[in-house]
């Protein structure tokens, strides 16, 4: 077990340390340089500066040494704590995160609070009878609504609840700092996405538990049909969708820019997206450095809790 | 003794049709037309352009009856081509249909089932006053065009390094799994946004971001399958007579697992099209002035924040969502008569 983490561990440095460098190397370019310059000091001042100034303005940014260079020491940073500065916002790079994964995880939390109740009452009750009405119109509907994709689902909430009922503000920009109301249609529209997924998942495990000999035995023994769905089926039908929800972390965190973006939500993936059209070079390294470590980390938490739930696995 | 011979009914020009080599010309006739056509623009005389298009309109009929035919035991599947064919019947017919131009800016903010200018509007206008109805029909074209291909893309690209790596394994199957899962650990977006940020927004562009972002999950899952056939006898078989690994690959594992990865084909066309639109509205994807849905939903989005001019936005919204949704039906319905089988 702890020989499969610290594996899992050194491939997570292994693949930072790649992608940070693949990263310097691709916003190396002279292109990205000049973005950031223009987006700086103007168009005027720009094409007013001679190669010499540029070149000056470069060293005073640290623009000018080779990339090996700038990811040497931005790695000798990381380990210091030093995350680097922002170009575009002009701040440091670590608060300017720790900021937006606050607002993500806000998100994130409301969304598993609604869907994960939803989705897996409706996959139990589905998996419990196979073919029952309810499964049948639960599944139809679960594919319906993971097929709608995230920003058409965006836009159907926002048409209906905000600018034809007017109940919900159309924008969740929070300018007047925060307001419950303005998350509401994010958190909405993720769960309408989302859940499907999960409740199908959710139901095809059920489904398979409820075929299996110990059920049956268990039916047949005479026990109440409702504490052998409560005490035998569900502790086991309900370890593949545990893992499922945790993988769902790592999707809220970065897989969400469309919904950020369109409800102008200040999340982690909005800032990764500006950053990355900015050239923003060390607010995309420190994005990509927290998706990765949560990525790993979630698959990590799910091998353990999988394996923590599922005594078989355990003992074998 | 008169021993009568009853000869079986000729089969209907439908039935000889369902061969898989009748099926593929027929594939090919209706899709090399369509993305010569989108991919060709700037390159192709614009008179000619049109004819080219011809021969697939009658192919995607005959597909459309063959799949309703072949596949009626599953409501599901036949709904879900029903949605992918009739759009893809669209993007065939758009330059044939008295449309107006897409580009064409008529009267700005009419809105659906409205006349202005004396001009019948069925859906509407957008803010630049470009018929609605005509952006949407022709907005599928790139959408299908460069959903389908860069998927075509990352099968190619992800069948070659799983059989590579499933049936020749060693250091090959160490190497190609460690990179796959470097591209699979970093997040889908990041990887798309940092792609295409780099590479600068296009269609092509699209399909080698795509390729980077899917190919490693097709690797696992064609790499698993060939683990599992190669210990099969035939292979040994083959094995013995002294055939060469590529020709095994090829001949022998190849066919046998198309199979399972058509029913994954048909899921990821899905996703595929899901990222052409989210990336076409960030602004990494395909540019204006051409009609697309993303871009719709990108243009609409800054001006279109009202009750009276939210069609704007729903129109492409429910567009892209149908051809989704016929996507992932297909693929219920497939996976559901397979299961059967």
């Amino acid at each position: 077990m702890f020989k499969l983490i610290g594996r899992r561990l050194i491939q997570m440095l292994l693949i930072i340390l790649v992608a940070s460098l693949i990263l310097f190397v691709i916003f190396d370019t002279d292109d990205f340089k000049k973005r950031i310059a223009l987006a700086e000091l103007g168009n005027f001042g720009l094409s007013s500066m001679t190669e010499e100034s540029y070149q000056d303005w470069l060293a005073e940014k640290g623009l000018d040494i080779a990339f090996h260079q700038r990811f040497l020491k931005w790695s000798g940073d990381v380990l210091t704590g030093d995350l680097g500065h922002s170009f575009e916002k002009d701040t440091a790079v670590g608060p300017l995160v720790l900021d937006r994964l606050k607002n993500t995880g806000l998100l994130a939390l409301f969304v598993f609070a609604l869907m994960i109740p939803i989705s897996l009452t409706l996959g139990v009750l589905g998996g419990m009878r196979e073919g029952s009405g309810l499964d049948r119109s639960l599944t139809f509907f679960s594919v319906f609504t993971t097929s709608i994709p995230e920003i058409a689902t965006a836009i159907i909430l926002t048409v209906v609840l905000a600018l034809g009922l007017g109940w919900l503000p159309a924008k969740s920009a929070m300018i007047n700092g925060f307001d419950f109301k303005q998350l509401i249609l994010p958190v909405l529209t993720l769960v309408v996405y989302d859940f499907g997924y999960v409740a199908r998942m959710t139901r095809a495990s059920m489904a398979e538990v409820m075929t299996s000999q110990y059920i049956r035995t268990a039916v047949l023994k005479g026990l109440p049909y409702r504490r052998v769905i409560m005490k035998h089926a569900l502790r086991n039908a309900l370890i593949a969708p545990f893992t499922v929800i945790v993988l769902q972390l790592n999707w809220l965190l970065s897989g969400v820019v469309v919904v950020e973006v369109f409800f102008e939500y200040k999340g982690f993936g909005k800032l990764l997206l500006e950053a990355a059209l900015f050239g923003d070079i060390y607010v995309v390294q420190a994005c990509t450095l927290v998706a990765v470590i949560v990525a790993v980390l979630s698959q990590i938490i799910s091998d353990i809790g999988y394996t923590f739930l599922n005594p078989r696995i355990r003992f074998a | 003794m008169a021993v009568t011979t009853i000869t079986p009914p000729a089969p209907s020009l439908l039935e000889r049709m369902k061969t898989p080599r009748n099926i593929g010309i027929l594939g090919a006739l209706a899709w090399l037309p369509l993305m010569t056509y989108v991919m060709g623009t700037g390159l192709i005389d614009e008179s000619a352009r049109n004819i080219i298009l011809l021969p697939a309109i009658p192919a995607v009929a005959i597909l459309y009856a063959i799949a309703v035919t072949s596949w009626k035991e599953s409501w599901i599947a036949v709904l879900g081509v029903s949605l992918v064919l009739f759009w893809f019947f669209m993007a065939v017919t758009a330059p044939f249909l008295p449309l107006a131009d897409p580009n064409a800016p008529i009267a700005p903010f009419a809105t659906p089932f409205s006349e202005k200018k004396d001009i019948f509007f069925w859906l509407g206008t957008d803010f630049k006053g470009r018929d609605m109805l005509s952006r949407v029909i022709w907005g599928c074209q790139r959408v299908l065009v460069w959903g389908v291909t860069a998927t075509f893309v990352a099968y190619v690209i992800g069948t070659i390094f799983g059989l590579i790596a499933g049936y020749l394994s060693g250091w090959w199957d160490e190497f190609i799994s460690f990179f796959g899962n470097v591209l699979l650990s970093f997040p889908v977006m990041v990887l798309f946004i940092v792609i295409l940020n780099y590479l600068g927004p296009s269609g092509f562009n699209i399909v080698i971001a795509v390729t980077f972002a899917s190919a490693p999950a097709i690797m696992r899952i064609v790499r698993g399958l060939a683990l599992d056939i190669k210990t099969r006898d035939y292979v040994f078989a083959a094995q013995t007579r002294g055939e060469s690994a590529l020709w095994i690959m090829v001949i022998e594992l190849l066919p046998n697992v198309r199979g399972p990865i058509i029913v994954d084909a048909c899921l990821r066309l899905g996703y595929t099209t899901v990222a052409i639109t989210t990336l076409t509205f960030l602004g990494l994807g395909l540019q204006p002035p051409d009609a697309d849905w993303g871009l719709m939903i990108r243009e609409a989005a800054k001006v279109a924040m009202l009750w009276k001019f939210a069609y704007m936005l729903l129109i492409p919204a429910l567009a892209v969502s149908s051809l989704i949704l016929g996507f992932n039906l297909m693929a219920d319905g497939l996976r559901e008569m397979s299961l059967r089988d």
